[in-house]
């Protein structure tokens, strides 16, 4: 047996195995997601480990990543759809270390993406793998603090108090005020909550040719939706799902119909919307297309000196 | 199932045990793929080369290869009678995986079945219970051939549209069983069809039609 051993790691040091976890681990994490695809939507209680990054910063789906990652898997790691935020360049340089396999920030060559809260514009295929980081995978949880009341009611089907919610929501506000982590039904059957995602991204998780995986590590939950598994977004008939739409395109790529993030440019109300999937952002402009914003001096800043090449 | 003495014939067969993984972590790593991917994609045939050789009969590659991904310690497993007649293939379940070997299927979490004709009703193994029915077993079924049978028609999670699956050889009233346990969803089992070098799966979301007979 060969194991990797990274090159910044003197031979004497020793390595981790494959992807940091032990193949017991892995085993543990491998039966709790094949339950998970088995019964979509379903919260499958595992032994998460302790990971040597803090909860919350993505330690469900760095375990679901490391017991599914193969020596020949090209990894992306997303953080609110960016490749080079903290959390996503962190979780990159792990598996670069621990796996030595290789990594990227392009959707298309990924074979497996671990995202924090966004999934990418780009459709995904069936060869690829889309892991999420979940931070509080109940979505009863916060209307139902007790565990064994809410594994009650999905045992139960018993989604009742979830439509109050959304009812509140328009008594209240005139409209679903929900906009993130905006809960789902899964092949009709277990309402999901599809992790901090902007509900602008509820849409792309139905029938999607990707499988979708589900990791939490502090509350010790995988779960999982399949390819081509029907996810409705709960909604009233008089008060139909909507996504989020915006009024401007990306300043940097000209994009319209994507999801876009507000950055304050300076303490005068200067202010610009950019896509939040970095990759998508950076391939349109590779491609030419430029936004409004595009030539101002902030968005060389924020284009991550792509912008320069482009002068 | 820890008092089982340790009778002669297991004692000598020990100079007989058979290798495992070449490469524990790596060959491991690509047969979950292969057997998420059949999970993921009910009826679809994972293509995969187990690598595993002079295996005790009725133990298969694919068969044995499936059990040393997905089982330990923490798994009682079931053997089908063929196979726990096989002190050979019992000891080398036993120290590949270390799995405890139960002698009833309702306390298994795993099934290893080497003659599958002979499988006893789904219904004697685990089912989960309506608040955990992740608690149920899986059936690894050994010596498929895919393609033959009954031409079965699937819908479900996984799947677009509609796909078609047949394997052979099963009891007579295994499709019977297969539908029954999609109607009790949540709660049922999974099963895992084996090959010669082919992995599929039926998990218990899966909705099956049986041609007109």
């Amino acid at each position: 047996m060969t194991l990797p051993v990274s090159k910044s790691i003197a031979p004497d040091e020793g390595s981790y195995n494959f992807a940091y976890l032990d193949e017991q681990t892995k085993r543990m994490i491998r039966r709790a997601i094949l339950k998970g695809i088995a019964i979509p939507g379903y919260q499958v209680p595992f032994a998460s480990r302790e990971m040597p990054m803090p909860y919350g910063w993505g330690t469900g789906g760095v375990q679901v990543t490391a017991a599914i990652l193969g020596a020949d898997d090209t990894l992306k790691v997303i953080d609110q759809g960016s490749d080079d935020t903290t959390n996503a360049v962190a979780i990159r340089g792990f598996f670069e270390k621990t796996a030595g396999v290789a990594t990227t920030t392009s959707t298309e060559d990924a074979s497996i993406i671990q995202t924090r809260h966004r999934i990418p514009e780009m459709a995904l295929n069936s060869n690829q793998i889309l892991v999420f980081q979940v931070p509080i995978p109940e979505p009863l949880r916060f209307l139902e603090p007790r565990e064994t009341e809410t594994r009650k009611m999905h045992a139960l089907e018993e989604y009742g108090l979830m439509h109050v919610k959304l009812y509140e929501d328009i008594a209240k506000n005139g409209h679903i005020a929900t906009t993130y982590a905006y809960p789902v039904e899964v092949n009709g059957r277990y309402v999901m909550d599809p992790s901090p995602t902007p509900k602008f991204d509820n849409p792309k998780i139905d029938n999607m040719e990707a499988l979708q995986l589900y990791g939490a590590g502090r509350e010790k939950r995988i779960y999982a939706i399949p390819p081509y598994t029907k996810v409705k977004s709960l909604d009233f008939d008089d008060y139909p799902f909507e996504v989020q739409s915006f009024d401007k395109p990306c300043g940097l790529c000209n994009a319209e119909g994507v999801y876009l993030d507000e950055v304050i440019l300076d303490d005068k109300g200067g202010r610009m919307f950019v896509c939040s999937d970095s990759d998508h952002c950076e391939e349109r402009r590779a491609n030419g297309h430029l936004g409004p914003m595009a030539a101002d001096p902030a968005a060389t800043l924020l284009s991550g000196g792509t912008q320069e090449k482009g002068q | 199932m820890n008092t089982e003495a340790i009778n002669p014939s297991a004692a000598n067969s020990a100079a007989r045990l058979a290798a495992g993984f070449a490469d524990p972590v790596h060959d491991a790593q690509n047969c979950f793929r292969k057997v998420m991917q059949a999970m993921a994609r009910p009826g679809t045939l994972q293509t995969f080369e187990p690598g595993l050789t002079d295996l005790p009969a009725p133990l298969t590659a694919m068969g044995a290869a499936v059990a040393l991904t997905l089982l330990d310690y923490d798994t009682p497993v079931w053997l089908d009678p063929a196979l726990a007649k096989s002190p050979d293939a019992v000891s080398f379940l036993r120290f590949h995986t270390g799995a405890p070997i139960v002698d009833v299927p309702v306390e298994a979490a795993f099934a290893l079945v080497s003659e599958p004709e002979r499988l006893t009703g789904l219904g004697n193994f685990p089912q989960g219970t309506p608040d955990y029915p992740d608690q149920s077993a899986t059936l690894v079924l050994m010596n498929q051939t895919f393609g033959k049978g009954a031409s079965l028609k699937l819908k479900g999670p996984g799947i677009k549209d509609v796909a078609r699956f047949s394997t052979s050889p099963v009891p007579t009233t295994f499709w019977d069983q297969v539908q029954a346990n999609n109607a009790q969803f949540p709660r049922g089992v999974d099963v895992i069809f084996t090959g010669e070098a082919q992995i599929a799966a039926l998990p218990r979301s899966t909705q099956l039609t049986r041609p007109e007979a």
